[in-house]
């Protein structure tokens, strides 16, 4: 109804424009006056002025308005390394622009006003003037020729590509999500083949290849700070991009022909949102929850950018960026996970035959895959890990200081002996992690059994693992 | 030249009108055959297929224009009731059995974002402009009868609304008609599987366009043969006023670059009809992996469709360039400012609009590295823009401005063109352009540089050249208004897309509510909406205006209102086919001789030059 009503307003509106220009047309005949032209004039030109004059204000009102969302200011600021050098491009270009616009702007409006037709003024004859044009083809020359400098500077140092990445990933978008795969701790991803996507198998992982053992296709997607990160952009249906607005990134995902795109995020999620929470412009309510403040809800968003179908605002991932530790033991977390574990290995022969799954690997034992070893002698380092813990808490409710700092230590050698057996691909390695391993904890277990004898009974009594469970 | 002349009217007469002649001024066409048809539809007469591409073009503004109105309600109130629109949109709105509320199908949003684009690039900004004042302008301004193929200038228009007749019933497909954007880019314009738009939509969408690019190059070479051999004696080519050079320049353009689009689109067509893969390679979709489908590039397409692409914004915007350089100079009562330096500038963003075509490429997965020699000569086209600018700046300084509608639409195009130009020069480099895009920075850049800008050089024209048209003026009042309206209307409508975009707000989202990122403007969308059907509004007013001012507008008493100095006002006022009544008038000057003596206020070109007397602009 309203909406009808708005159309027939809109139409009395240009019924009643109408005859007011007929009769202001049969007035203008009518007074046949020379000088109403001139008036017009006057009119009209102090209407561009007016108008040049609010223009120009409204644009120096909204930018201070809108001036946290602009590139490099407020709440958009760059999360990653080569980010601000995109958003100094942009505030230079900015400052450049702006005062052409300004400048031009009032001109053009003013020159208009000035010289505009009145009674007695008559036009000057000024056909070119070559100094003039001159200067002004040099000037924008010169101003373009420093823009262009810097821009291909900066240009060429974020799309090299030397292989110098720390971890590289792939994001695979298509109708209309993403998938984003890990490399595994031999940090190479493996061999995949559109031919082969089917079942469960998303990506078409190839399992011939030794690659694709430990890839991880994960829920979450979790990246560490200070790290190169090179993404590798693929689509399995049509065009999709990889956009990730805070951190400056945005490639296209091709079916067929990958792309890169190579980030170092610098500000973890924790502490942007820390940043955010200073900025008197996140102080509002989150649209999701009432009861939380916008910052406190912060995430980094993957977007498409790319018109893929119906779907396309849609595709929707958070990313998380943590500490080195946090993702290693998020890492860690999936690597049980591991596509080619949980799709194909641990498949029992019914699933196995039910799904037409072929597993290369099916003559080797469970338990005998390299890959398999590595994870096993990783569990047993953390369970070691674990039971240092355990002791710990023991002995700080003892509060046995000489021995919590033994402890302590031990942890802190352990940690190194997880890491190695966390990260490495090579059997002999993580072998000797676990002897060291070893060695540490039976090191600090054989100095607690020296020293229970001072301990309350109690807490020997206590098997240490429930007493973690209790903690927990 | 003064014998070719006669020869060309005779054998022009021979060929388009038999025995007759062309010289009793107040007859339209042939006599004795039906008026209506020949008069009307399928006349050769150069000025009334002006005015078959205006009108027509003018259709398809209002259609993609409300299509603009009804994905900018979906934006800016969104989860808004629209059952309202069912009765027009039918099953694209689906009603909520619960509630009985109505939203609008993402599919259709998408099919309505592709057809407003097609649509107004294509049908509005290409044959609606070029279109009609190529052909208004080119045989007038040069002293020419008429085309020198007029039968194929016939067909032009006729293929042209062909192709507006295909695509119009493709809105009624039962699968909707194209929705993969614009730019059609493949996989998703070929695989039928991965939108309803990719159905017959598709295959429809890209046969109008087929058509289309026949309607261009049939104007075209039209076009270029015409100015090139058909000018009256004395008119040399520094002598053309600077819409023809405008006019030349845009039909070279589209002659070199839309063959290209057109063999891209074959492939396409190829690609959904005969199984070719000339665009896919390795795609998995709805479930099944196209293992037939391999070796293409997707990326190609990129390539070939840009290669138009780009050159095409050409297309549109320097035949509005022409008519700003001509209104703007004619009303200022001044010589156009640096005539030379604005033709110069013309060729060389032609020349360069031919080398820049994958700065729309630099995110789509080509080698990043070809990006360098693309940053570089976009960035260089500023140079003759600017150029440019500041020759129409320093037309207005010392002019004697008459400020009626076409004056204020030219200089309402040169505020656009500055707002638009300068935000090109982010665009442009490519590290800004990793974050800005497919934004609604780009968004905003396009619209005003080639949207607006390009309308109010189309709007400048019609107020101007009506009379030449019509022989009566259109409502200076109703033009004032829709000039007003116009202007901050547009502003209001793409001014705050900056901040979307600097915010990293993606275009072509149905939604923004998903992404915490994105969701922060409602405000802000909502004001947008709201200016673009306030300024819809104001283009209806136009409309009502220009069908008003064809029946009942103020009465063209004189042959040469504007005391201009170019030779389409010295034809009658309502001119026959053939334009003058007896021979062709000769050209002495330059086309700006404006204010140059204390006592002559302007020379028409037709004017000898006095003893002594150089000609101006050199």
């Amino acid at each position: 109804m309203e909406i009808f009503i708005g159309f027939l307003c809109a139409v009395l509106l240009t019924v009643l424009l109408v005859q007011i220009a007929k009769a202001r047309e049969l007035a203008t005949a009518v007074r046949a006056d020379h000088n109403e032209e001139y008036e017009v004039n006057k009119l009209q030109a102090g209407m561009g002025v007016v108008f040049m004059v609010l223009f120009l204000v409204a644009c120096v009102v909204s930018f201070i308005y809108y001036a946290p969302y602009v590139l490099g200011w407020g709440v958009n600021t760059a999360a990653s390394e080569h980010g601000p050098m995109v958003d100094s491009l942009f505030n230079t270009t900015l400052l450049v622009t702006s005062i052409v616009f300004f400048a031009t702007q009032f001109a053009l409006f003013w020159f208009a006003w000035q010289y505009r037709g009145r009674k007695g003024h008559k036009a000057i004859y000024w056909s070119h003037n070559d100094q003039l044009e001159m200067v002004w083809m040099i000037v924008p020359a010169v101003v373009m020729t420093f823009l262009v400098v810097q821009g291909l500077q900066a240009w060429n140092t974020i799309m090299v590509d030397e292989g110098d990445h720390d971890i590289e990933i792939e994001a695979t978008g298509y109708q209309f999500a993403w998938e984003i795969r890990y490399p595994g701790r031999d940090n190479m991803l493996g061999t995949k083949d559109f031919r082969k996507i089917g079942g469960k198998n998303t990506l078409g992982q190839d399992w011939t290849d030794a690659k694709n053992i430990d890839d991880v296709v994960a829920s979450d997607i979790y990246l560490p700070v200070g790290k190169k990160i090179r993404v590798r952009i693929t689509a399995k249906d049509v065009l999709h991009n990889f956009y990730l607005p805070q951190f400056r990134v945005k490639m296209d995902a091709v079916p067929g022909m990958p792309t890169y795109f190579i980030f170092t995020p610098t500000v973890t999620t924790d502490s942007m949102r820390r940043r955010l929470s200073a900025s008197p412009d996140w102080q509002v309510a989150d649209k999701q929850d009432d009861t939380k403040k916008r910052y406190e809800t912060f995430d980094y968003e993957l977007a498409c950018a790319e018109l893929c179908g119906k779907g396309h605002y849609s595709m929707r991932r958070v990313i998380k960026i943590v500490s080195q530790e946090e993702y290693e033991a998020w890492l860690d977390k999936q690597e049980a996970n591991s596509t080619y574990m949980s799709i194909v290995r641990n498949l029992t022969d019914e699933e196995k035959a039910k799904g037409k799954v072929e597993d290369p690997f099916a003559s080797t034992t469970k338990g005998e895959l390299l890959f398999e070893k590595l994870v096993a002698i990783k569990d047993r380092v953390n369970t070691q890990l674990k039971s240092l813990n355990d002791a710990l808490i023991v002995a700080k409710k003892a509060k046995n200081a000489a021995e919590v700092t033994k402890i302590e230590a031990a942890i802190v050698a352990m940690q190194a002996q997880q890491r190695i057996a966390r990260i490495t691909n090579n059997l002999e390695e993580a072998n000797t992690a676990e002897r060291e391993a070893n060695r540490i904890a039976s090191q600090v277990m054989q100095a607690n059994l020296t020293t229970t004898d001072n301990a309350v009974i109690d807490s020997t009594a206590v098997p240490l693992d429930s007493t973690a469970n209790k903690i927990q | 030249m003064a014998d070719t002349t006669i020869l060309e009217k005779d054998l022009h007469g021979a060929h388009a009108h038999g025995e007759h002649g062309h010289d009793d001024h107040d007859h339209h066409g042939d006599r004795y055959q039906s008026a209506f048809i020949d008069n009307y539809m399928f006349s050769m007469d150069h000025k009334t297929i002006a005015k078959q591409f205006l009108i027509t073009g003018m259709f398809w503004a209002i259609i993609g224009a409300a299509m603009s109105i009804i994905f900018r309600l979906q934006l800016g109130f969104p989860g808004a009731d629209m059952s309202w629109l069912q009765p027009l949109l039918g099953g694209w709105i689906n009603i909520d059995p619960a509630t009985g509320t109505g939203t609008l199908s993402q599919e259709f949003y998408y099919a309505l974002v592709t057809m407003h684009g097609t649509i107004i690039v294509f049908f509005v900004l290409t044959a609606g402009l070029s279109g009609t004042f190529s052909n208004l302008l080119i045989p007038l301004q040069i002293g020419a009868r008429d085309m020198a193929s007029p039968l194929m200038n016939m067909l032009s228009y006729w293929f042209f609304f062909l192709s507006g007749l295909v695509m119009f019933i493709s809105l009624f497909l039962n699968t909707g008609p194209f929705s993969g954007g614009w730019t059609a880019y493949p996989p998703l314009s070929e695989l039928p599987q991965a939108s309803d738009g990719s159905k017959a939509g598709a295959t429809m969408w890209i046969m109008s366009l087929v058509l289309f690019v026949v309607s261009v190059l049939l104007g075209g070479i039209n076009y270029i043969t015409t100015v090139l051999n058909m000018r009256t004696k004395g008119m040399s080519m520094f002598r053309l006023p600077l819409t023809i050079w405008a006019f030349l320049v845009t039909a070279i353009i589209g002659l070199l670059s839309f063959p290209v689009l057109a063999s891209g689109f074959f492939m396409v067509m190829l690609d959904r009809t005969l199984g070719t893969s000339f665009f896919l390679n390795e795609i998995y979709i709805a479930d099944t992996a196209l293992t037939e489908r391999v070796g293409g590039s997707a990326i190609l397409y990129q390539h070939l469709f840009w290669f138009l692409g780009h050159p095409e914004v050409y297309i549109i915007i320097l035949p509005a360039m022409g008519i700003v350089s001509e209104v703007l100079a004619t009303h200022a009562r001044k010589p156009i400012f640096g005539y030379k330096a604005m033709v110069f500038s013309i060729l060389a963003i032609a020349f360069l609009s031919f080398i820049v075509w994958a700065h729309h490429m630099f995110m789509t997965g080509m080698n990043p590295f070809i990006s360098n020699i693309f940053v570089i000569f976009t960035l260089i086209i500023a140079v003759p823009s600017a150029v440019k600018v500041f020759n129409w700046i320093a037309t207005v300084w010392g002019g004697a401005v008459r400020f009626n509608s076409a004056m204020l639409f030219s200089l309402g195009f040169v505020s656009m063109f500055i707002s638009g130009g300068l935000t090109g020069i982010f665009l442009g480099n490519a590290a800004i352009d990793i974050q800005q895009h497919d934004t609604y920075f780009v968004v905003a850049h396009f619209h005003i540089v080639m949207g607006v800008a390009a309308f109010f050089g189309m709007y400048a024209g019609v107020y101007h050249w009506f009379p030449r048209m019509y022989g009566r003026f259109m409502n200076e009042f109703l033009g004032k208004l829709h000039f007003w309206g116009t202007m901050i209307g547009a502003y209001c409508v793409f001014g705050p897309m900056h901040y979307l975009g600097m915010a990293g707000v993606p275009r072509r989202y149905y939604s923004f509510e998903t992404f915490n990122a994105f969701s922060e403007f409602d405000a802000m969308n909502q004001f947008i909406t709201i200016a673009a059907i306030i300024t819809f509004f104001f283009q209806i007013l136009f409309v009502v205006n220009f069908f008003y001012s064809i029946y009942k507008g103020k009465k063209q008493t004189e042959m040469n209102p504007w005391e201009a100095t170019t030779l389409e006002w010295t034809a009658p006022i309502h001119a026959g086919h053939g334009n003058w009544e007896g021979a062709i008038p000769h050209v002495h000057r330059w086309p700006y001789d404006l204010s140059r003596y204390e006592d002559r206020e302007f020379i028409p070109q037709t004017e000898p030059l006095k003893e002594g007397e150089k000609d101006g602009g050199h």
